[in-house]
């Protein structure tokens, strides 16, 4: 697609820092189940981790088809880095500037957003995954701070994250109204970081659970007014799907360009390129064409989100339709290698089709992309 | 038509699935993180006759029928696909081409051994730059006086490192293409092989896949299986085997894959009641078991006519092309359906995702299934 030229050279210098510093070392941290550090300064110094944040709190902010293009080209090389800053952008630091005080954006967002340091977001619990409305996290007021208590799952970036906006439930409001939101961190008496978990892919990520027991939250730690954190999250979410988006897109390119090698290189039975056989050029075609409409997606809910118009379904049809197209793309470029396209280590789709599968399941799962579309597309039609 | 299994083929069915409940299942995911199976495991193996399934009475084997065979394959599939594919190479392939194809001497040297379990085989087709193009093979067999002298390559050999024999294809006449090849059973003591380290693959990591090459490897004359110049032809009836044992093992993972489903999604409250209770989730369960019967019918009816000698070349790459492709589809859903605990270690569908990926590609890619079934459709 046709990219405005500031797009394309705000491309072209993600890709550079991108294929020098993230590059090189995506197949060992998969292998080794690393969570690369020394990654975190130089990117904070490229801008990467204050994309949704302006200048005045430490931030770089740039324009949300630009968020994506960086998540993308990340991704592109490491679905690891690729989510550690999606999630740390838009879960960690978007809440906080977006829903904040003055104050809190001052004490909390400089040193993830230009110090190298990085923030959660703690929402999924045991028992409320797709029904995030079902926290069983509380927090109980007493004088002069909140006592917060319960276990959140699945958290990126748990065990390194300086602090995590956390949501709980507040009172005994029925439903999602009694559900509120606090800055925690890690270093308070109380907050425990579980064990790392054994992923299936994006073994390069920190995802561990959070434990909170009788910590202390000061009042000016609530994010935003009382009874709000659900409205919160569903907005957080919105602009998080994006990036999931962008993160499956760049997944998706990458193990396209893997096969792309592959097909023009490697000789198949009528002793000329596999990618001279009709079976490997329309995997091809159909992978190209998916990537491109993705991208088309991904970019357009961009594009919404900048303008201020209500975006919930178009983010919801990037991520439903980019994690679709991502797992494709990373399947049929395995399919295309062959035997060879299963080792890991050797070529990267055999680790892109393990890192893009959760892009089908993390910030909601495809099925609840299609909760969210069905809705959204019913509502002007559904009999009262 | 009757679509019934027999007594005897239920009675296996219910042996191994016992045994993979008892003994295989309760390990894999530590096989799996380990990514090999422990010598006790193998000897329990051959101890029950798991090694010697095909085989006649009178070289120790259980003399089973293909039918019967997979069933119990299935199952052992169902609960570790790396330890099954494991046997299967060894029976289908390897036991197999040494009972159809080699001399007696040779059938009395190696299959008694083989059934016990003693002896491993592991089945040396593919080459760096042979895969689905077998006539390519550039690994070469030349006569010297009473011996082949062999030099080459071969990558991707399931049971690399417990093999005592490795089956191997070769060139007798360089450039002779498919009419050039010829198949040799080579003890692993031989000196100039060399097997490498275990590969680390995405699935099917309790089973051992290794690069072995061959280095002015001597093997007497009279190993070698069938004629010289049958190699190509030899190699293709038996993929048959193998392509019938790939299709029930692609059925077990996603049978295994569509049971872990229906319990979690009863067991997994969301909104207020189990997940089982959605349409999105139970039409996606329909869906996997339709088409897990569709390909295990496929499977049954490949093994079926085998059974009765049958040329089952079309109706193999049909079973394992359509299996294949299920499996992975199911294993999926099953995964989706498990959301993001699904994704994690400690639940079996995250192995199950990762082992039904090798489905549509060893053994046969899904594109050479289709060159094969296109080539029946059309050859007339």
């Amino acid at each position: 697609m046709l990219l405005k030229k500031e797009h394309q050279e705000f491309r072209e210098r993600i890709r550079a820092f991108v294929e020098k510093v993230i590059a090189p070392g995506a197949a060992k941290i998969d292998v080794e189940q690393r969570f690369p550090t020394e990654y975190l300064k130089p990117m904070a110094d490229e801008g990467l981790m204050g994309m949704v944040v302006p200048e005045e709190y430490g931030g770089s902010q740039v324009d949300t088809i630009s968020y994506s293009i960086a998540v993308e080209e990340l991704s592109r090389v490491c679905g690891s880095t690729g989510i550690t800053i999606a999630a740390h952008n838009s879960l960690g630091c978007f809440p906080i500037y977006k829903f904040g005080t003055d104050e809190q954006r001052k004490k909390y967002l400089p040193r993830g957003t230009s110090g190298g340091e990085l923030l959660a977001f703690g929402l999924t619990e045991p028992e409320a995954g797709s029904d995030a409305g079902a926290t069983k996290t509380t927090a109980v007021k007493k004088d002069d701070h909140w006592l917060l208590n319960g276990t959140k799952c699945f958290i990126t970036s748990a065990s390194h994250a300086y602090a995590s906006v956390n949501t709980a439930r507040t009172s005994d409001a029925p439903g999602v109204h009694g559900i509120s939101s606090f800055i925690m961190e890690k270093d308070w008496e109380g907050y425990e970081v579980g064990k790392k978990e054994n992923k299936m892919g994006l073994r390069g990520s920190d995802t561990a659970f959070l434990h909170f027991t009788d910590v202390k939250v000061p009042l000016e730690n609530q994010l935003g007014n009382e009874g709000e954190g659900f409205k919160q999250f569903m907005i957080t979410l919105d602009g998080g799907r994006i990036s999931i988006g962008a993160m499956a897109l760049g997944l998706a390119q990458g193990a396209y360009e893997c096969a792309l090698k592959y097909a023009g290189a490697t000789k198949g039975t009528n002793g000329k390129p596999v990618g001279t056989t009709q079976g490997i050029q329309f995997k091809l075609a159909d992978m190209a064409t998916e990537i491109e409409a993705a991208r088309h997606l991904v970019y357009g809910a961009s594009e919404m989100k900048d303008a201020g118009v209500k975006f919930s379904q178009q983010s919801a049809m990037a991520k439903l339709y980019a994690s679709e197209v991502g797992h494709r793309a990373c399947y049929e470029a395995i399919q295309i290698l062959g035997e060879v396209g299963l080792l890991t280590g050797s070529h990267p789709a055999e680790r892109m089709l393990r890192d893009v599968k959760l892009c089908e399941i993390g910030e909601g799962t495809s099925e609840v992309q299609r909760i969210v579309i069905a809705r959204e597309v019913l509502k002007p039609y559904m009999a009262k | 038509m009757d679509f019934k299994l027999s007594e005897d083929d239920l009675m296996l069915q219910e042996t191994a699935a016992d045994l993979a409940a008892k003994r295989i299942k309760p390990n894999a995911e530590k096989w799996d993180e380990e990514g090999g199976l422990p010598q006790e495991m193998i000897n329990e193996l051959a101890e029950l006759g798991y090694f010697g399934m095909l085989l006649p009475e009178e070289f120790g084997g259980l003399a089973l029928t293909t039918v019967s065979y997979n069933c119990a394959m299935e199952e052992l599939a169902k609960a570790c696909a790396g330890l099954m594919v494991m046997l299967s190479v060894h029976n289908s392939l390897c036991c197999e081409v040494i009972y159809c194809f080699a001399s007696d001497e040779l059938k009395q040297k190696y299959l008694p051994d083989m059934a016990a379990g003693k002896i491993i085989g592991a089945y040396c087709l593919t080459e760096p730059n042979a895969g689905t193009d077998i006539a390519g093979i550039k690994t070469s067999a030349v006569k010297k006086a009473d011996k082949y002298i062999l030099n080459g390559t071969k990558t991707f050999v399931t049971n690399g490192g417990l093999a005592s024999v490795f089956i191997v294809f070769a060139a007798t006449r360089p450039e002779g293409g498919r009419e050039g090849l010829s198949c040799f059973a080579v003890p692993k003591d031989t000196p100039g092989i060399s097997v490498g380290a275990k590969e680390k693959k995405m699935g099917l990591k309790a089973s051992d896949t290794r690069e072995v090459s061959f280095t002015d490897v001597e093997v007497p004359a009279d190993h070698m299986i069938g004629n010289e110049g049958d190699g190509f032809k030899t190699a293709v009836i038996i993929l048959n085997n193998g392509r019938i044992g790939i299709a029930f093992q692609s059925i077990g993972i996603a049978q295994a894959a569509l049971e872990e489903a229906i319990s979690y999604s009863k067991e997994r409250h969301q909104f207020g009641q189990p997940i089982a209770n959605f349409q999105a989730i139970q039409f996606k369960l329909a869906q996997m078991a339709t088409k897990i019967d569709a390909g295990r019918l496929l499977a049954l009816r490949a093994a079926s006519m085998k059974d009765a000698g049958e040329n089952v070349a079309q109706e193999s790459s049909m079973a394992k092309l359509f299996c294949a492709q299920i499996s992975n589809y199911v294993v999926n859903e099953a995964l989706q359906i498990h959301g993001g605990y699904g994704y994690m270690k400690e639940y079996p569908v995250e192995r199950y995702f990762r082992d039904a990926r090798a489905c549509e590609i060893y053994e046969g890619t899904s594109e050479a299934q289709m060159m094969v079934i296109s080539r029946q459709l059309l050859k007339d």
